[in-house]
């Protein structure tokens, strides 16, 4: 019974996924909306779609730049969070955490406002300074939860024997840290790619992936969106089943020592 | 912020390397992250308030306003957009309740039923989070083709009477609904598998050895223990779906019949420029949202939220 309803769940969930890759490989005309016949074509020509490529690019760099910084400032704070006892300890993590409870519009208009007021121009720049304000609270919070997982007498061990600072923290702390970090990224990394309502308060001129699906909304989207989306599906879906099944197999060798 | 107030306070369970100095390197390793929120998180919210309460700009341009004490702004606002903050808040009050419904038997099959079986956990759970590796709003638009008027599933409805000759799904309020639940299922499964997976199952054994029944046990055992997770999921759920306006919109699953609060925001500051009513409808809905959040966490008994 409770087998059955999850799988109805699940093809729910899931539904719109085969669609969408379905009508990658539509042969259509102008407007993707019937199918009219397998093709390869699509595939083959992505850029062909006005637009899509560069609002694709555009969405990598802002997701590759907003990521790097949120998670170098994010990991920062939460080892500091995790580590130390300090005083508005309590404040702190209520302004990290405020941002997560915070509808999008609200986020995406009180910047808006802000560039507004100080007069600066809405562009790829001002997207990224919006990415990495909603990006650090995840990472903050991902990386946190590994750090309290870390007994930190390992880090004390390394300074008994004579670690410098940098050593103990490059050699020790990082390593240990590496998949709450990898996590925190990742997350940020998908956050920031397909973030549209922020971006759209925040972009002015600049398209990105997302604001090119909206806008096209209305007059259909071509194909090609179809065969970005579902390329960085599969391969995202593809990185993840590896690494589950590798930690799977991990366990059972450790297991069955 | 002078370094002293970060300055490491003496208790217990502090790390034993804690001393003068940690306190200093916790105040250079959060420095960077608690500037950043400041200046692109407070400061816009407060940015937000200032532009809520300007007045147009005597003789200016569409679009000119100067900072005045005009609260007459928020009266404004909700006498015009009433019908979208009811909906917004309606809407996500339902799609919270049907998404609660639909996620709790998942989340507990992947969490305790599977339980010995860890590698079709995982990879269940990598099926829930699947649609966040796909554009949101192509997923919305799959549902727009899949559910059009002249689809099977309108058809259906139509044949068994559920919808007049004329009547559609697009556009009508169960659309917009449908789409939030849809969108932000995932935010409901993943924290109530995270507390339903922690549940000690010796309780449920301990319940049915007292000859309680599979319901009472429920009632009594399973799911007060798993409230921290429902309280996150529902936070997670209503918060987003509140704010939404791409589900709502004409060019998605709504109508101008089913707009919401967050299409009258955007509507005012992209398009019509009115700054003002855009800031002040934002500051109605986030002051909402921590009225209903901290009545909604007292009530429930849970503050375990990060």
């Amino acid at each position: 019974m409770l087998g059955i309803f999850s799988a109805i769940v699940l093809v729910y969930l899931l539904i719109p996924i085969v669609y969408t890759i379905v009508f990658s490989f539509n042969d259509y005309r102008r407007t993707n909306i019937v199918w009219r016949g397998f093709t390869f074509d699509n595939w083959l020509g992505v850029c062909n779609a006005q637009g899509v490529c560069q609002a694709f690019g555009n969405s990598i760099l802002i997701a590759v730049v907003s990521t790097v910084v949120a998670t170098a400032i994010g990991t920062a704070a939460a080892i500091a969070l995790a580590r130390y006892r300090f005083r508005f300890k309590s404040a702190t993590t209520l302004l990290i955490f405020l941002p997560m409870a915070t509808p999008e519009v609200v986020l995406g208009a009180g910047l808006a406002a802000q560039f507004l007021t100080a007069g600066i121009q809405k562009g790829i720049l001002t997207v990224i300074l919006a990415h990495v304000m909603f990006c650090v609270s995840f990472v903050i919070v991902t990386v946190r939860a590994r750090v309290a997982s870390v007994d930190p007498s390992i880090e004390e061990a390394g300074r008994d024997l004579y670690g410098s600072p940098a050593q103990v923290f490059f050699r020790i702390t990082l390593p240990l840290l590496a998949p709450g970090i990898a996590g925190g990224a990742l997350l940020s990394f998908a956050l920031s790619f397909d973030d549209f309502i922020i971006t759209n308060f925040n972009s002015g001129p600049a398209t990105t992936f997302p604001k090119f699906i909206y806008t096209a909304a209305a007059r259909g989207i071509p194909a090609e969106a179809n065969v970005i989306a579902s390329a960085i599906f599969i391969l995202a879906i593809a990185a993840v089943l590896i690494s589950q099944i590798a930690a799977a197999a991990r366990r059972k060798r450790l297991a069955s020592r | 912020m002078a370094i002293t107030a970060f300055a490491p306070t003496i208790g217990a369970g502090a790390p034993s390397g804690d001393t003068r100095r940690g306190g200093r390197t916790a105040l250079l390793l959060l420095l960077p992250g608690i500037a950043y929120l400041a200046l692109f998180f407070l400061a816009p919210l407060v940015s937000l308030i200032l532009t809520s309460l300007q007045t147009p700009r005597l003789y200016g341009d569409i679009g000119q306003y100067d900072y005045a004490f005009r609260i007459e702004n928020y009266a404004d606002v909700v006498g015009e957009y009433l019908p979208q903050i009811l909906r917004s808040f309606g809407y996500a009050l339902v799609a919270t309740a049907i998404a609660l419904v639909i996620s709790y038997p998942l989340a507990y099959f992947i969490g305790v039923a599977l339980r010995r079986y860890p590698l079709a956990q995982s990879l269940l759970l990598v099926l829930v989070i699947a649609p966040f590796f796909i554009s949101f709003l192509l997923r919305t638009l799959a549902w727009k083709q899949l559910l059009s008027n002249d689809s099977l599933v309108v058809q259906g409805l139509q044949a068994l009477s559920l919808l007049g000759p004329g009547e559609y799904f697009i556009g009508s309020p169960a659309a917009v609904i449908f789409g939030l639940v849809y969108n932000f299922v995932p935010f409901m499964v993943l924290p109530l598998y995270a507390s339903l997976e922690r549940l000690d199952i010796r309780y449920l054994e301990a319940g049915s050895d007292l000859y309680a029944g599979a319901f009472t046990t429920f009632r009594t055992v399973t799911l007060p223990l798993s409230m921290p997770g429902i309280v996150s999921g529902t936070l997670l759920t209503f918060i987003p779906a509140a704010g939404d306006y791409v589900n709502a919109s004409r060019d998605f699953l709504g109508s101008p019949d089913t707009s919401m609060l967050g299409n009258a925001v955007e509507a005012n500051f992209l398009v019509l420029q009115n700054f003002p009513a855009a800031a002040a409808l934002s500051i109605i809905l986030m002051a909402a949202i921590l009225v209903l959040v901290a009545v909604y966490v007292r009530r429930s008994g849970t503050d375990e939220l990060l």
